[in-house]
């Protein structure tokens, strides 16, 4: 009976977590200088999507290749916010019109737009990285979703919406910053944000929102929701016929995906200092989706692994040989796929299981009067399927 | 032609693929309680019929009546919630879950967002999990994926996957198909259990199936209805011996 108790943290759940955490909160700001230690929190920023991406598409089985979109969304609020208030009337005194982004003033502007208002209220700024991504998120996902519009084809949507953002961002330079994006963000609520104790600070917090969005994931995936997302990817049309209305459980997923990205957009700005559209647009996305296949699809701790090992790999070898990286995250990604299409996470379950055999190997070997006892547990081990299952291509 | 006591009521029913009319103006009805088999050679629309019961084809033309209720402009879900239930041909299980899990998303609770997030695992759930782990022989193999059953024990989980639904009608195709002998033997028992306080549709090819669970048969052929009553009239009407014997 024991068994068929559904545990939200299994003792595994509680290793993995904590090895993650001793790793952010202690051997990382411990051995790594704050310069260094604010690249990590920027790969951390990524990880965010990663994670999002996961639920999406590891296990719902929807390739979104514009998860930028949301990503940009969460950043450009956040930096609004602040550039608002490194643009206090004081500190643009020199510009024709004192008072507003500098951007704007360079592009002949005289006055705030209307949908920047808002974001002179850090309340306001807090919904609307939370909730505009969402938001926008129904808006397509209903559309595409309802009319059973789905694998390739949603993919290829995502990723035009991804471009049309980028260029839209680029075209509206009195609106957006343009090209450059925003940037030259100073204070939060007066606060400097580029002093070196801000950044440990800044550092810190993104890894407690990390936590918090890991937890939620964790907690959707345990649910009958995340049983359901699998079954989903692998038979679409039997869950409609066991009862479900399949689409809104898409557009959940994928709002849900679209929020953990522009959190982790939120968290880029405040620890980078400015928000641009290189970040929004088609290369980024797909980066973002090479974390989350290097990691592992089906692990969302993996995943915030694959943002790290992938985004410092890239610094070390962008700094060595900026030619070469291209190539070698090209490499990397259709190795992955083609090796271990479970990624890290999967590799490390093996692993696991091949210790725990060993394990039960060892003490059946001890016990000889009930000899078939200890390993037959160790493979009728009641894990969650969903953890090790190999996705069916749709 | 509106009677109550029918619990299903096909009237005029028509689908066209691309001009191609796979179901033309049938109609038929099929009583509370009854179990009825269709029978016709291949392509004769068979599968197609159930497809546009449950909602998965739409129909071009014609009704189907549930209890009253319209079918043909439902979704999917909704007509599973009115109270059908569809078997598919291939067994149509979700491999990558355990059994116990398939069993479980079939329970009719928690079926919106919401309710999927915040469902639990209690006591009524586990109790009626077991309970039809050990009516399709499974009993044993709750904890195991569903990926490594072999395909009688995978028919079983869907038929399983069925009762748990508690659908009013019952719709099945080729419930025995590709099965062992032994395993035929216990499928058929099986579903004489569970076809007895529901309406059953049942597609098969095996006569001495059909012979043994039919209470009545339709025969289709291109999509027409050819011929219907009881396995005997059918078999001796001349119309179906022509197009049997003429394949």
């Amino acid at each position: 009976m024991n068994a068929l108790k559904n545990n939200l943290f299994k003792r595994q759940d509680l290793i993995n977590y904590g090895l993650l955490a001793i790793l952010l909160v202690l051997i990382l700001p411990l051995t790594l200088d704050i310069f260094r230690l604010n690249l990590v929190g920027k790969y951390l920023s990524y990880a965010f999507v990663a994670v999002g991406l996961v639920l999406c598409w590891g296990y719902g089985g929807i390739l979104s290749l514009g998860q930028g979109v949301f990503f940009g969304i969460g950043g450009y609020a956040m930096a609004m916010f602040l550039k608002l208030e490194a643009s206090s009337p004081e500190a643009t005194a020199i510009q024709s019109t004192p008072g507003i982004p500098d951007f704007m003033d360079w592009n002949q502007l005289t006055a705030l737009p209307w949908f920047w208002e808002p974001f002179h209220s850090l309340g306001f700024t807090t919904l609307a990285i939370l909730f505009v991504a969402p938001l926008f998120a129904f808006i397509v996902a209903v559309a595409m979703f309802k009319r059973r519009v789905g694998g390739v084809y949603f993919a290829i949507i995502t990723q035009a919406i991804a471009a049309i953002l980028t260029i839209l961002i680029i075209g509206q330079q009195g609106y957006t910053g343009g090209v450059n994006g925003i940037t030259d963000l100073r204070t939060l609520m007066g606060w400097d944000i580029r002093t070196d104790s801000a950044k440990y600070i800044l550092y810190f917090f993104c890894v407690a929102m990390l936590f918090a969005c890991l937890l939620l994931a964790h907690l959707v995936l345990k649910s009958k929701l995340g049983r359901l997302l699998v079954a989903i990817r692998d038979r679409e049309d039997r869950v409609r016929f066991s009862g479900y209305d399949v689409s809104s459980f898409k557009i959940f997923v994928f709002c849900f995906a679209a929020m953990l990205s522009a959190i982790g957009g939120a968290m880029f700005t405040l620890q980078v200092g400015f928000m641009s559209p290189t970040l929004v647009g088609i290369v980024p996305s797909i980066e973002m989706v090479i974390f989350c296949a290097l990691g592992g699809r089906l692990s969302i701790i993996g995943a915030v692994y694959g943002a790290l090992l992938v985004n410092a790999a890239k610094t070390t070898m962008s700094e060595a040989f900026p030619e070469l990286w291209l190539f070698a995250m090209g490499a990397l990604f259709i190795g992955v796929v083609l090796a271990f299409p479970n990624g890290l996470a999967g590799l490390y379950q093996t692993l696991l299981q091949k210790v725990k055999e060993r394990r039960a190997a060892a003490a059946a070997q001890k016990t000889p009067a009930t000899p078939a006892i200890a390993p037959r547990n160790a493979t009728s081990d009641p894990e969650p399927a969903q953890g090790i299952g190999v996705p069916s291509q749709s | 032609m509106e009677q109550k006591d029918f619990v299903l009521a096909v009237e005029g029913l028509s689908v066209s693929f691309d001009g191609f009319k796979a179901v033309n103006d049938l109609s038929f009805y099929v009583d509370e309680g009854e179990i009825r088999v269709i029978i016709g050679p291949n392509g004769a629309g068979k599968t197609t019929v159930l497809d546009l019961i449950c909602g998965r084809t739409k129909a071009t033309d014609g009704s189907i009546k549930f209890r009253n209720k319209e079918l043909t402009r439902m979704k999917e879900h909704q007509i599973v919630h009115a109270g059908v239930g569809r078997k598919f041909q291939n067994p149509s299980i979700y491999e990558d879950l355990t059994v116990f899990e398939n069993l479980e998303l079939s329970f009719p609770r928690g079926h919106s967002v919401f309710g999927a997030l915040t469902f639990r695992r209690d006591k009524q759930v586990i109790d009626k999990v077991t309970e039809v782990a050990e009516m399709i022989f499974l009993a044993d193999l709750l904890h195991q994926r569903a990926d490594l059953l072999s395909h009688g024990q995978k028919q079983w989980l869907e038929i399983g996957m069925l009762l748990i639904q508690d659908p009013a009608l019952l719709m099945l195709d080729e419930p025995v198909a590709g099965m062992s002998v032994a395993e035929r033997k216990k499928t058929a028992e099986l579903l004489n259990r569970i076809t007895r306080d529901r309406s059953v549709l049942v597609i098969e090819h095996d006569m001495q199936f059909v012979e043994d669970i039919a209470h009545r048969v339709t025969v289709l052929h291109q999509g027409r209805l050819l011929s219907e009553g009881s396995l005997e009239r059918v078999k001796n009407d001349p119309k179906v011996v022509e197009v049997y014997l003429g394949h």
